[in-house]
């Protein structure tokens, strides 16, 4: 049901690692198969917790990638150098291990086919995971609802490189329902004509729905990219309550 | 960096809180008792102190909800919400 | 539901194991410098920025930061330990001592209580034993590290009381009200410990 305060269950559970890939050089993907998963929806997240022989624990946040439909859990990784618990999940975990997590967390920064549109995604660096699972859980609806529910997604990144699941959106791209737009911060490849900047006004005049539309837009990323961005919509007349925003903090 | 780039938000803190309400919180609306305006508790700021969740109301940085754990108790100090509106199932 | 934590494969966090004597119980060393807050960082001027010590019965002693500046200040090197267990060795201040700043109060009328709570712009509190910040164990903190202290670490100033759990060091500190009986702050309402010494490990009430 969509908004409610859903109770139940939330215990740490370990979870088995069935599948483990390389999106980009700093980000991966683990795929994990979690005993009892009562199912999620696109845009909620679980907790991994890790803790050591000697009970040193560290727990974080990371939104599930998969779409609702899938029978396993997919978690993107963005490796932070010398940070203290990515570089163990995208270095030291392998096919087999056990992994504690709870969940499917959230109800505010959750997008169904059931809320409609249209929809404007917007995403800086990893901020893209949890919308990828709304784009997974869009693409797999009937062509009637996806006529009825166009997507507009804006995805900024440092580089080329770095943008994470980059064929399967220029897949995803090429219906007519959905428009995926790079902006890249720091450096283009040659023969690049796209965005060469950070998201600003202008980018977003250029690429959002006209406020008339009434969009649902879900902006997530670094701290100071969502809280500019949502600013930014509001300013250009958006109703905030359509905005929604998840924050992932620290930049990179 | 400053404290303001590292905040996160009640989307973050939905794990720890659902261990206290025992119900997913960012979808209740918080109407924040300082300054009166009324947001999802997904909305809110969540600064990463670490000694526990601190829930700040966006416009006017009124701190209103901070939970901690110790052994014994989870003490919930809402005093800073005035009103909290839990959206029921759909029936 | 296993009563034993799972045990992450070959998971070691980040930190090295410290030298043995110099860690309280449960803690582990950092080499960073984690930033935490409660709140957002306050922009204060400094021409408008004061300290203030005052008592319950409206004795106060006022200094604007030139005046805070012109008194005898000390450089302490001290280790630091935060209640979410991690440990920072050596760390270099420069402030002045809360000796000095009592002794000026006591001198213009501030009475003696058993107690402090500090008071802080943003609305963070901490209360502390007068006892804890007396007898060169505390200071208000202007410097770090060689500079002046930066804006997320608590500049211009904070309070720097390294012998108990750090949240006692107060960021952005502007007062201390003394109290004749002990008044839980901002942490301590919600279950910490009023004193908060890591080697007996006070981190809650009751402790």
């Amino acid at each position: 049901m969509a908004g409610t305060a859903i109770p139940g269950r939330l215990t740490w559970q370990v979870a088995t690692v069935v599948e483990a890939r390389d999106e980009t050089p700093r980000a991966r993907t683990l795929v994990l198969d979690v005993p009892e998963w009562p199912g999620h929806r696109a845009g909620q997240h679980v907790d991994v917790r890790l803790v050591a022989d000697d009970g040193y624990q560290a727990q974080r946040s990371y939104s599930i990638a998969s779409a609702p439909q899938d029978a396993h859990v997919a978690l993107t990784i963005e490796r932070i150098a010398n940070a203290e618990v990515s570089p163990y999940l995208c270095d030291v975990l392998r096919v087999g291990d056990g992994l504690e997590v709870r969940g499917p967390i959230g109800g505010y920064f959750v997008w169904d086919v059931a809320i409609g549109g249209p929809l404007m995604l917007i995403a800086g660096g990893s901020g893209i995971v949890p919308l990828m699972a709304m784009l997974r859980h869009h693409a797999r609806a009937t062509d009637a609802v996806r006529e009825r529910i166009p997507v507009r997604l804006l995805y900024s990144a440092r580089t080329w490189e770095n943008l994470i699941y980059r064929d399967e959106l220029e897949r995803l791209g090429e219906s007519t329902q959905v428009t995926v737009t790079f902006a890249l911060t720091r450096q283009a490849p040659p023969g690049w004509i796209g965005y060469r900047r950070r998201i600003d006004r202008a980018m977003l005049e250029e690429l959002g729905w006209p406020t008339s539309d009434l969009p649902r837009a879900y902006v997530c990323g670094p701290t100071p990219l969502v809280e500019s961005v949502s600013a930014l919509l509001v300013e250009l007349g958006h109703d905030p309550s359509r905005v929604r925003t998840e924050r992932f903090g620290a930049t990179g | 960096m400053q404290p303001e780039e590292l905040r996160l938000d009640g989307n973050a803190a939905a794990g720890t809180l659902r261990e206290v309400f025992a119900a997913e919180v960012t979808v209740m609306l918080a109407t924040c008792a300082g300054c009166g305006a009324e947001r999802p508790m997904g909305a809110l700021l969540e600064y990463g102190d670490g000694m526990g969740v601190i829930l700040r109301c966006p416009g006017c940085d009124r701190a209103m909800l901070r939970v901690a754990r110790t052994p014994e108790f989870v003490r919930v100090d809402a005093s800073g919400m005035s009103l909290l509106a839990i959206p029921r199932a759909a029936e | 539901m296993a009563d034993q934590p799972f045990i992450a494969r070959g998971f070691h966090g980040r930190r090295p194991t410290g030298p043995a004597g110099r860690l309280p119980p449960g803690q582990y060393e950092t080499r960073d410098f984690p930033v935490l807050s409660a709140g957002p960082t306050p922009r204060m001027s400094l021409a408008a920025w004061d300290f203030t010590i005052r008592d319950e019965g409206g004795h106060s002693v006022r200094w604007s930061w030139d005046e805070f500046l012109a008194l005898p200040r000390d450089m302490p090197t001290v280790d630091i330990h935060c209640v979410t267990k991690w440990s920072k060795f050596d760390t270099r201040w420069e402030g002045v001592s809360i000796d000095t700043l009592l002794d000026v109060a006591r001198a213009a009328g501030v009475s003696d209580g058993g107690f402090v709570l500090a008071f802080c712009d943003g609305g963070y509190t901490t209360n502390l034993p007068l006892a804890d910040v007396t007898g060169g164990k505390a200071w208000v903190a202007f410097g770090y590290d060689g500079a002046p202290l930066p804006p997320e670490h608590g500049g211009p100033v904070r309070l720097l009381v390294p012998h108990l759990y750090f949240w006692k060091s107060a960021k952005w500190v502007r007062g201390l009200q003394v109290l004749e009986r002990d008044r839980p702050g901002f942490w301590e309402q919600l279950g910490y410990h009023d004193r908060g010494d890591p080697w007996r490990e006070q981190r809650y009430q009751g402790d």
